[in-house]
């Protein structure tokens, strides 16, 4: 059995050396908040982080993980579902079907980590994943806020009238 | 497999609220039809803690229907919004209940529009027997008392009551037969920016796709089918694969395609890339792109076609017309991908078969088990679960349906998950219709347009997806955007001689609905064309549109909402240096008028950058203005990575991109800011997921015409050089 730190617990699984990490997380551990999208690292919708760098475990050997690397997984988040970017998800109801989030929400925190108050440059340099629904400019304004920005809410802009 | 997994009961998967937490599943409809918790009728059951469940017959992939759906009920239910929680009835219960939740088909943005009314009932209707229950204890006539967030007050006599404590007794009542609804002006909860129900799952990991499924026994698919459509599998040689780890079995998929069956999906996966396989390609196996293109070519003057809309006598106009303006555009085949590729889970057995799996329709879902399981629909059931996105693609044709029950019919009694690779995604997709069109417009000697004739050549969704449909040559979807009334999606510009016909070409590359339908192409050719009729008699866009479209006021008012708000007429500031530049684009669609300006700016060595769009919907009523906007936002993600990357081609028969880095979508750097302004008017009900996708091309072409003065003809823009 070969182990793996995830989430602050050692797991064990018995997956051959060249599986890529998404799927031991997913069909050996029974965590299936990571996500397969392409399987080629162009979505990200895999994107878990290792020691604290995101990283497309799609494209990833589970014999490239040390059992002393943590691996930090969508559910691992934070404990409760409350890191600032959850939060500031649900305040500004960011997702639509969701499929891509997971991955979205850990590339997030991996560039809230590096750069705690990031400038749109930085996200779209750091944020590369594929979203199809389209929830880009809530996913801005989401970092923003959790990011202690006064301007987030900026970057969604509606007005609603009634002509009648 | 080490690890305890969650499990899926057999019953249907609930809304995400009540999933919270941990995996839990339904309670069985069957027993609260029984009482127990008690339903009120088919929309609404109130359990004794408060907690009020609200069926959602419609599916949710990210468009907010679920919400909206569920507001408008608890809108005429006066029921506590907090206690809301949703679950999907399954289609089998409906067809026992003889479609007692009425049409399961979540495209064409016609959830909220097509069943309001009904489902609006529903909550009113159980409204009234729940005041009636409590009155029938009080003694007291019903109209003496009344609702409002879950608690029955009666005046005279200052008693209350809740919805729960009179539950019960209510669901023993007989139906009212005459239920008025409330005037939208009068709505609480219907109409305001409520939270999404189904979001706290999506941003912890818990939400459940069906990709993510889990029960005792299950086994995973890996599928591969002919890469040319129409072909077929000639041979394969399980035993080379047969003792790779995990492998369980290797079986044809009728006669087009073949699985692996293994303890895991990779293990799957890796077995089916090792598998020796021949094809026997078929028919089209020398099929090439510059044919379809040749072939839809041709069709732009072909002396058939048919007619769509008309009015006078366009081609006798176009005669005589001192002066003719011309233009040919072309729009490619285009994959939905759905960020979740296509997947199910089937249970067979002689006498029952399940399937679990996102889907658009559940009802054709159901019907695409039975077939493919030789069961009558009594004897199977579809549990929906939410969608990893659906575009369409997970309406009309169920393939992927039928090739989980064609695999679990080869293991009775084990419950197969079949999930594609993106590779198969990508490669047997129901493509966006692939089309040409030849606008030309007849001016006068002042420069007025007095003819205008748009030819439509190339692919019919419907001649794909349900050929029945197609009557006389006719497939009326085609011209969607186009036609001369009738509330769906309506052609807003008068022209004294029109003329809009379609000579359909079908290349073997199936169709399907692709979000915004036939609207996509219709508005880049018309849209464009407008704007080229401005520029060829030195008018300004904005008001040519408006000379054309002064008999169509809500057209008119979005398109002045848009052009007001961006500033049109007066220069846009510049960014970073460059010049800003703006288009404009108007349509109808889906029931709702849609406009959008876009500003843009075209580097000297061709780099386009969208910098922000502007756009208007009239919807009729706005159920969630939240939701709207997230709609309206999201558009113009899936819009413009159509119009700027979208492209899928064909070489010897089969579709030759394969996956995201030679399909790309937009990214987050991509994005520009959306400026959302919902306008609605009232008086009819307009779909809102679909018709901005419409506005995002033209606009943007536009623009970029303004900005270059080259006019893009040819979508996705990657291939084109904007470069000066």
């Amino acid at each position: 059995m070969a182990r793996l730190n995830v989430n602050g617990k050692v797991r064990e699984h018995n997956a051959e050396p060249d599986t890529p990490l998404l799927w031991v997380l997913r069909e050996q551990l029974g965590m299936t908040g990571t996500k397969y999208g392409c399987g080629i690292a162009q979505c990200g919708s895999c994107t878990v982080h290792l020691d604290g760098q995101p990283v497309r475990s799609c494209v990833l050997p589970v014999s490239a993980v040390q059992a002393a690397q943590k691996i930090t997984t969508i559910e691992g988040l934070s404990p409760k579902g409350d890191h600032p970017l959850q939060k500031a998800w649900v305040n500004l109801d960011v997702p639509q079907c969701g499929y891509c989030q997971s991955g979205m929400l850990m590339a997030a925190a991996a560039l809230l980590k590096k750069t705690p108050h990031p400038t749109d440059a930085d996200i779209d340099r750091e944020i590369t994943n594929i979203c199809r629904c389209g929830t880009f400019n809530r996913v801005r304004a989401a970092i923003k806020e959790a990011g202690g920005s006064k301007t987030a809410g900026l970057d969604i802009v509606h007005v609603v009238r009634s002509v009648a | 497999m080490s690890a305890a997994l969650p499990v899926l009961s057999r019953r249907a998967f609930i809304g995400s609220a009540a999933a919270a937490g941990s995996l839990v599943f339904g309670f069985p409809l069957t027993a609260a039809a029984q009482g127990q918790p008690p339903e009120i009728n088919a929309w609404v059951v109130v359990q004794a803690d408060e907690t009020v469940v609200i069926r959602i017959a419609r599916s949710e992939m990210g468009q907010g229907t679920l919400t909206g759906l569920a507001q408008l009920v608890a809108e005429e239910l006066d029921c506590d919004w907090a206690r809301v929680t949703t679950e999907y009835p399954t289609p089998g219960q409906s067809l026992a209940r003889k479609r007692v939740w009425g049409n399961f088909s979540t495209g064409g943005s016609q959830g909220i529009r097509q069943s309001n009314e009904y489902v609006r009932k529903g909550g009113a209707a159980a409204r009234m027997m729940l005041v009636q229950a409590a009155a029938d204890e009080w003694k007291v006539p019903a109209a003496e008392c009344s609702a409002a967030a879950g608690v029955i007050s009666h005046a005279g006599s200052q008693r209350k009551t809740t919805y729960g404590k009179v539950a019960a007794a209510a669901a023993q009542l007989t139906p009212p037969t005459t239920v008025a609804l409330k005037d939208p002006k009068d709505w609480k909860l219907a109409g305001k920016r409520l939270a999404r129900l189904d979001t706290v799952d999506k941003t912890n990991g818990k939400q459940v796709y069906g990709a993510d499924l889990q029960m005792p026994g299950l086994l995973n698919a890996a599928i591969l089918a002919c890469p040319v459509f129409g072909g077929k599998v000639k041979s394969y040689q399980a035993e080379a694969v047969a003792k790779m780890p995990g492998v369980k079995r290797v079986l044809a998929v009728s006669d087009y395609a073949v699985a692996v069956v293994a303890d895991t999906w990779w293990h799957a996966k890796k077995a089916l890339d090792a598998l020796p396989l021949e094809w026997d390609y078929g028919p089209h196996a020398t099929a090439q792109q510059a044919d379809f293109n040749a072939i839809l070519k041709a069709g732009l003057d072909a002396e058939q076609a048919v007619v769509g809309n008309s009015n006078g006598d366009a081609k006798t106009a176009l005669a005589g017309a001192v002066r003719k303006v011309e233009a040919v555009y072309a729009y490619p085949h285009q994959n939905h991908a759905t960020m979740e590729p296509m997947n199910a889970t089937a249970k067979w057995t002689p006498e029952r078969c399940e399937v679990w799996t996102p889907t658009q329709n559940g009802e054709a879902a159901l019907a695409a088990t039975a077939e493919a399981a030789g069961l009558t629909p009594a004897q199977c059931e579809v549990y929906k679960i939410h969608l990893g996105g659906g575009f369409g693609r997970r309406g009309a044709v169920h393939d992927w349906v039928t090739q989980a029950v064609q695999i679990a019919r080869q293991m009775p009694g084990t419950p197969v998950k079949l999930l594609w690779s993106r590779e198969e995604d990508m490669t047997h997709g129901r493509y966006h219709p692939i089309t040409q069109c030849k606008m030309t417009a007849g001016l006068d000697a002042q420069g007025n347009v007095t003819a205008l004739h748009m030819r439509i050549s190339g692919q019919s969704i419907l001649a794909s997806v349900a050929p029945q449909n197609v009557v006389n040559g006719k497939d009326p979807v085609q011209f969607q955007g186009l036609n001369n009334g009738g509330g769906e999606a309506m052609f807003g510009y008068s022209f004294p001689n029109l003329l809009i016909d379609h000579a359909m070409r079908n290349p073997h590359v199936p169709a399907g609905f692709w979000r915004g339908v036939n609207l996509n192409q219709n508005a880049v050719y018309v849209e464009s064309f407008i704007d080229e009729i401005a520029h060829a008699t030195q008018q300004d866009p904005l008001a040519l549109r408006r000379k054309l479209l002064a008999n169509s006021p809500k057209f008119l008012a979005v398109l002045n909402a848009v052009a007001e708000r961006a500033g049109w007429g007066t220069p846009a500031a510049d960014v970073q240096g460059q010049k800003v530049f703006r288009g404009l684009c108007v349509t109808h669609g889906f029931g709702s008028y849609v406009a959008a300006c876009a500003e843009v700016s075209v580097s000297a060595d061709g780099a386009l950058k969208v910098h922000r769009i502007v756009a208007a919907t009239d919807p009729g009523h706005a159920v969630n203005p939240q939701q709207i906007e997230a709609q309206i936002e999201g558009s113009f993600v899936y819009g413009l990575s159509a119009a700027l990357y979208s492209e899928c081609t064909v070489k010897d028969g089969r579709i030759e991109q394969r996956n995201f880095d030679s399909y790309p979508s937009m990214k987050i750097a991509d994005m520009p800011k959306v400026e959302s302004l919902i306008i609605p008017s009232g008086g009819f009900w307009g779909g809102v997921g679909e018709p901005t996708i419409a506005v995002a091309a033209p606009a943007v072409l536009n623009a970029i015409f303004a900005a270059t003065g080259k006019r893009i003809r040819t979508l996705p823009l990657k291939d084109q050089s904007l470069k000066a």
